[in-house]
């Protein structure tokens, strides 16, 4: 149960002169599972390096429950990690990797075999603790990796990718277990994916990171509904995207004008604003013709759960709506009418 | 493989080992024949007189536990010479593991400005002749007080073993991940239980096998312990040299013997890291 702050924090390699992590500020209060989201070289191994105390900051400051960690090694700071390749010790046997941590802290033998035993349990490993790693599947070994993070009771565990080398059916599987003890000890837990699917799945608040910049720090459903900008809602799987004049609650674009109602949260000035609505949040074929406009479906691709619809429109741009799978009878070359609701319309400012 | 394949790999087989053996095999009967002339295809009579000689063995009469102590204690040139050689041997080992095992580990693991340079600098010594730089050492280990020491000679025995050590050693940090020290930190292992609990074992085989090209280069020294040992240190091939150049064939191939001992010992002794998959780690790998 530990609240982890991040503030100011920048890391600068030497002989760079883009900072890897700049200016990052973070709340994690306790017992949260926070994903830390971006494609690959954004910063967020760096960050997650940095709470450990593997990397150390340039400037900035980390804080465990108010007192700042920047001074204590890596050894005594009680931030675990877990590495996507899981990095089992190969000579040594699944019950003396997961017993390492206290044997590096003195604890005697016989109460080492006994938390070992207790931690197989808790990943539902029982009965493998003298087994060698390379015996174990991927998922167990995963699993391993974990009963070894939390053998040391950590105040914080950091996980690196920890679904994105485990196929659909095991992903699911290892949520659910990292749900449940999450629940179970209450460990704050961050992790690092560049999979907004597994960031999805997994965490109760996303921290979306590009070029090192922190851009969005919210639930996973507010990417969907309220995304910062549009390269924000392109990473979270958006594709219809309309240029277009903010006034008031009224969007002017090239294909007509949409009323919107900003519940809540408001993202962008008045002015140059692009346009996004989701493509499960279009009505095809309205009842009324409210903040509607035509078009013609280009094609129809069939993806069993749902169906996807690209249609073009009167501009020559094209737009992507789904509908549920057995919702039927559109087909290719149909005239179309779609409806945007306005509380589904979200603006952006334009970059 | 078919038929002719099968005849010429054994038929190359055979010519390695007569090339490698037969010329040991005869040291084997020099040493311990009584007399070997010509027509005899082996000797008539047999002996240990070249290692009685040589102060190895007690001599007829005298093979009591009380006659070995004897000879043992007795602080003749050969035994003199085989402790030399391997203090000597020993203290290179170390201190070419210590100085070859960060520089290894920076060569594999990282990449810098100048890399090609610094590995170029390395393998030097295997390529510039020793007799170029040892001449004006030996002025300057004069003028430190280094020459006819052991130490001195240790040190500029590293010479032509670094390349070997550092060549070895760094094919294995090239196979090596260093995340695997970085999780045993947030484990709560420290800097030294890292290196102990982690490091050491992940590249002991290739360690190994460093540690015995050290010994063995360092063993085999002539020239430079000549120079810089200023005849206070003799060590074994001191002593081949010498008996060779003018002695008896029995004496000289006794030695030779024990010139070629701890090579072959140490490789049977270390064949499993030599073989197989640590020799993946531990041979010559990607530099």
């Amino acid at each position: 149960m530990t609240h982890v702050v991040l503030q100011k924090l920048n890391k600068v390699y030497p002989g760079t002169t883009q900072a890897a992590v700049q200016d990052m500020h973070l709340d994690i209060p306790s017992g949260q599972l926070v994903a830390l989201l971006g494609p690959s070289g954004c910063g967020k191994t760096t960050t997650l390096k940095m709470i450990a105390g593997l990397i150390h900051p340039s400037s900035g400051d980390i804080t465990f429950d108010g007192a700042s960690v920047l001074p204590i090694p890596a050894e005594r700071r009680g931030a675990v990690m877990v590495f996507q390749n899981y990095l089992l010790f190969p000579y040594m046997s699944v019950g003396q990797n997961v017993g390492f941590g206290l044997k590096m802290r003195g604890v005697p033998q016989k109460t080492i075999n006994q938390k070992v035993i207790e931690m197989l349990e808790l990943v539902k490993l029982p009965n493998i603790a003298n087994r060698r790693p390379k015996q174990l599947s991927g998922g167990q070994q995963q699993r391993v990796a974990l009963a070894r993070a939390l053998i040391t009771a950590p105040k914080v565990l950091l996980l690196d990718e920890p679904l994105s080398n485990l196929d659909a059916h095991l992903r699911d599987e290892m949520r659910e277990l990292i749900l449940s003890i999450q629940r179970q000890l209450g460990v704050t837990m961050i992790f690092v994916t560049h999979d907004q699917e597994e960031a999805v799945l997994l965490a109760n608040q996303i921290a979306l990171i590009f070029e090192g910049v922190l851009q969005q720090y919210a639930p996973p459903d507010v990417f969907y509904r309220q995304p910062i900008s549009e390269r924000a809602a392109r990473f979270f799987g958006g594709v219809n995207f309309i240029a277009g004049t903010r006034r008031g609650d009224r969007v002017t674009t090239a294909l007509g004008d949409f009323v919107f109602n900003p519940a809540g949260k408001d993202s962008a000035p008045e002015g140059a604003v692009t346009l996004t609505i989701r493509p499960e949040q279009i009505v095809l074929q309205p009842a009324d013709t409210r903040n509607s406009i035509a078009g013609r479906i280009r094609a129809r691709i069939y993806v069993g759960t749902y169906t996807r619809y690209k249609i073009v429109l009167n501009d020559g741009s094209e737009i992507e709506a789904t509908r549920p799978g057995d919702v039927g009878s559109l087909e290719e070359g149909d005239a179309v009418r779609l409806a945007f609701p306005e509380d589904r319309i979200w603006v952006v400012a334009q970059r | 493989m078919s038929r002719v394949k099968r005849i010429l790999f054994y038929a190359a087989v055979v010519g390695v080992v007569l090339a490698l053996v037969l010329p040991i095999i005869t040291f084997f009967i020099n040493a311990f024949a009584f007399r070997w002339f010509y027509p005899q295809f082996v000797p008539n009579e047999w002996s240990l007189q070249a290692w009685e000689r040589i102060g190895l063995i007690p001599r007829e009469g005298q093979r009591t536990l009380e006659g070995w102590w004897r000879l043992l204690s007795s602080g003749s040139d050969v035994i003199n010479a085989l402790g030399t050689s391997l203090a000597l041997g020993g203290l290179v080992t170390v201190l070419s593991v210590i100085i070859g095992l960060p520089a290894a580990r920076a060569l594999g693991l990282y990449r810098f400005r100048f890399k090609r340079l610094v590995e170029f600098m390395i393998l030097a010594p295997t390529i510039v002749p020793v007799i170029a730089f040892v001449l004006g050492l030996n002025i300057n280990f004069i003028r430190w007080g280094f020459s006819g020491t052991l130490l001195g000679v240790a040190v500029v025995h590293l010479v032509p073993v670094m390349p070997y050590v550092v060549l070895t050693l760094s094919g294995v940090f090239a196979n090596y991940n260093p995340e695997f020290e970085e999780q045993a930190r947030t484990l709560g292992a420290g800097p030294l239980r890292t290196f102990w609990y982690i490091t050491l074992p992940s590249i002991f085989p290739g360690l190994v096998v460093a540690a015995l090209f050290a010994f063995l280069v360092s063993w085999s020294q002539y020239l430079l312990t000549f120079l810089i040992g200023a005849g206070r240190v003799i060590t074994i091939p001191m002593l081949l040299f010498a008996q060779a150049s003018g002695g008896n064939n029995a004496v000289t191939a006794a030695m030779s013997l024990i010139f070629i001992a701890p090579a072959v010992l140490t490789l049977l002794l270390s064949a499993r890291y030599l073989s197989g998959e640590a020799s993946a780690v531990g041979g010559f790998g990607r530099i």
